[in-house]
């Protein structure tokens, strides 16, 4: 299989603190690929290695093609313009509005006309499900979902084929979140993207993640779909899915099919 | 897989035939996607201005691919060309197109509003002027509110000594004066070399070397000292309590506070105004004394003046009250920087951009402050003629 995201044997270290010994793993085209882990296991370090904003201290790492480490000024451009992070909290530009925000990777990386760029924001608005509204508002009067959605939108804003999520479904109520991830599989559907999303919400592993890893112990522990993760004796895994929470999904799938 | 050095393949390209009379046909190419499409949108903004009344005939089965973006230029430009009378058909589309516009038809809005008329537009200004008259009477009317409720609150606490919040009194203290001191010792002997050196010139043109003293003396102890550290401390200190309070603020600490029953201007406000009221006269003492002896240093070295003389001549020449007058300030202009500097900060929305917002404009309304409390204080004492 050809990786889209390919890492193999990373390390990153704090000073002192190892906090990644020989992570490796490969996501395939048109995945959603859940990293998942408990508390400081280093999934969202993971994530913030992938998409350059920290350095590793070795391994290698390859995003459609490129190393994010190496790049010329193009290579930069254009890996930029491929992918899209929502980043957990969202970060909304908070001065500029939701049309703003969602905008302005178009009005920075195109020369499209005005009024095309305007007409594009509100086709995002409405496909992440925001009211029209929403539109004119600012980042400080939206609720929490509509913070996601917003964040989500503006990181659709330039047609990515890569999506990197940052715990997409915290903060949300059950039904949001439900709806948060039906929506993020509802475009990998359509758009054929492919989504690369940290979290510990197990009903996102249940129900949109094709495959995903498990870190543990500075390690990938278990890496593979559903049923191969659940195979694997490792204790991490045991007390993530054999926990009460673990079960009673667990249960909940095995009466659904 | 699309990679980066598979992807430098065609831009979007656009063909333009006439068929027949009346009639344009649009064959299309090349990637539609949003970063090869720049050219191909310039060239449709600019043609359709020129069209009229056409049959207009599209043709994408020739396009490598497609996405929305490309989509929406489409659809942004069948609009365009409809409003000018032009009947659109796409009489050819790939797989491609097709399986791209089904996917986007139910989010893609079939009227979007053409912006706001222009004589909308010319009211902006009057709207503008209005809603910061409102604002203004608003800002004023809280105001108010927080000056009584901070003035009630601190008589209260003078009731019950020992609930007071003495140790954030105490660091307020240290922040604001101590830490203050190289600054205003800096800006307090500059003024004092200025106001000599200026003062110099124009004395020894009439030999008057001695009332050199008598300048900087009353000039430095009633007005320059209390003016110059308010100033200062309006912009380091006023410009901190907004700050400080603002992000407690957005992180929900002064929430968390009042429903633990903690009242945020008896914790918060009060010692932070009490403690500038007791810092401020101290160090405008402190930058009298300095600005002084920036003046005497002038005084030496250009005119000749030794130090002992200067001092005799400060002794009898200045009445102590002008150096009373400027102590007597200290409190008021530290009691309304520090009201600003409160105030603004318990303003502060819940978003980043306004703290900034509301730092800024409690420098600016506390150094304005300052400044006509201190014309008042000018006018009244010289109708007193103290």
């Amino acid at each position: 299989m050809s990786c889209v995201i390919e890492v193999r044997e990373l390390v990153t270290r704090f000073g002192d603190n190892l906090v990644h010994d020989g992570v490796s793993l490969c996501v395939g085209r048109g995945e959603i690929y859940g990293l998942m882990g408990g508390s400081g296991s280093g999934k969202s370090t993971l994530l913030r290695t992938i998409i350059g904003l920290l350095r590793p201290q070795g391994g290698a790492i390859r995003v459609l093609g490129l190393d994010p480490w190496h790049l010329d000024h193009r290579q930069a451009d254009w890996l930029r313009r491929h992918w899209g992070v929502l980043f957990q909290s969202g970060a909304l530009y908070s001065s500029l509005t939701v049309a703003q925000n969602i905008g302005l990777p178009l009005r920075e990386y195109t020369r499209l006309p005005p009024d095309l760029i305007e007409e594009i924001v509100h086709m995002k608005i409405r496909m992440v499900g925001l009211p029209e509204r929403a539109a004119g508002l600012h980042p400080a009067q939206l609720s929490g979902g509509m913070v996601k959605r917003a964040a989500l939108a503006r990181a659709l804003a330039l047609d990515p084929q890569l999506l990197f999520l940052d715990e997409p479904t915290s903060g949300l109520d059950p039904v949001g979140a439900e709806a948060f991830d039906r929506l993020i599989r509802q475009l990998r559907d359509s758009l054929g993207l492919t989504v690369m999303m940290v979290t510990h919400d197990l009903d996102s592993i249940f129900t949109i993640v094709d495959r995903f890893a498990v870190l543990g112990d500075r390690k990938v522990v278990a890496e593979g779909t559903l049923d191969e993760v659940m195979a694997t004796p490792h204790p991490v895994i045991q007390q993530f899915f054999h926990g009460e929470r673990g079960r009673l999904r667990a249960a909940g799938r095995r009466h659904g099919q | 897989m699309e990679t980066f050095h598979a992807e430098h393949g065609q831009p979007a390209t656009l063909r333009l035939e006439r068929p027949a009379e009346g009639v344009l046909r649009l064959v299309a190419g090349g990637n539609w996607r949003a970063e090869s499409l720049d050219a191909v949108a310039r060239l449709l903004n600019r043609s359709i201005r020129a069209w009229r009344n056409l049959r207009v005939e599209w043709d994408f089965s020739g396009i490598e691919a497609i996405d929305p973006a490309g989509m929406m230029l489409y659809r942004h430009s069948q609009r365009r060309l409809q409003a000018r009378g032009c009947r659109v058909e796409v009489i050819a589309a790939n797989d491609a197109w097709r399986t791209m516009h089904d996917l986007l038809d139910p989010w893609t809005p079939s009227e979007v509003g053409t912006g706001r008329p222009t004589w909308h537009r010319l009211l902006t200004p009057l709207a503008a002027l209005g809603r910061s008259t409102v604002n203004g009477w608003r800002d004023l009317v809280a105001f108010l509110a927080f000056l009584g409720e901070s003035t009630l609150v601190f008589l209260r606490g003078l009731a019950h000594p020992l609930r007071f919040r003495w140790d954030s009194l105490t660091r307020v203290i240290e922040d604001a004066g101590l830490r203050a001191l190289p600054i205003i010792t800096l800006t307090a002997f500059l003024i004092g070399v200025v106001i000599a050196y200026q003062g110099a010139v124009q004395l020894r043109r009439f030999g008057a070397n001695l009332f050199i003293v008598d300048m900087i003396g009353i000039s430095v102890t009633r007005e320059l000292a209390p003016l110059i550290t308010a100033i200062v401390v309006a912009g380091r200190t006023g410009s901190a309590f907004t700050a400080e309070l603002g992000v407690m603020k957005i992180t929900e600490e002064i929430d968390a506070m009042r429903v633990m029953g903690f009242d945020p201007m008896h914790f918060l406000v009060v010692p932070r105004i009490l403690a500038l009221m007791i810092a401020l006269p101290l160090l405008i003492f402190f930058a009298d004394l300095v600005g002084i002896f920036g003046g005497m240093v002038v005084a030496h070295l250009h005119l000749g003046l030794s130090w002992s003389e200067f001092l005799h001549r400060l002794q009898s020449a200045v009445a102590v009250r002008h150096f009373w007058i400027g102590i007597f300030k200290g409190p008021f202009f530290a009691w309304l920087i520090a009201m600003v500097g409160c105030f603004r900060g318990l303003q502060v929305a819940r978003n980043t951009e306004s703290i900034g917002r509301y730092t800024t404009i409690s420098v600016v309304n506390s150094i304005f402050l300052v400044i006509a409390c201190d014309a008042l204080f000018s006018v009244i004492l010289t109708e007193l003629d103290l």
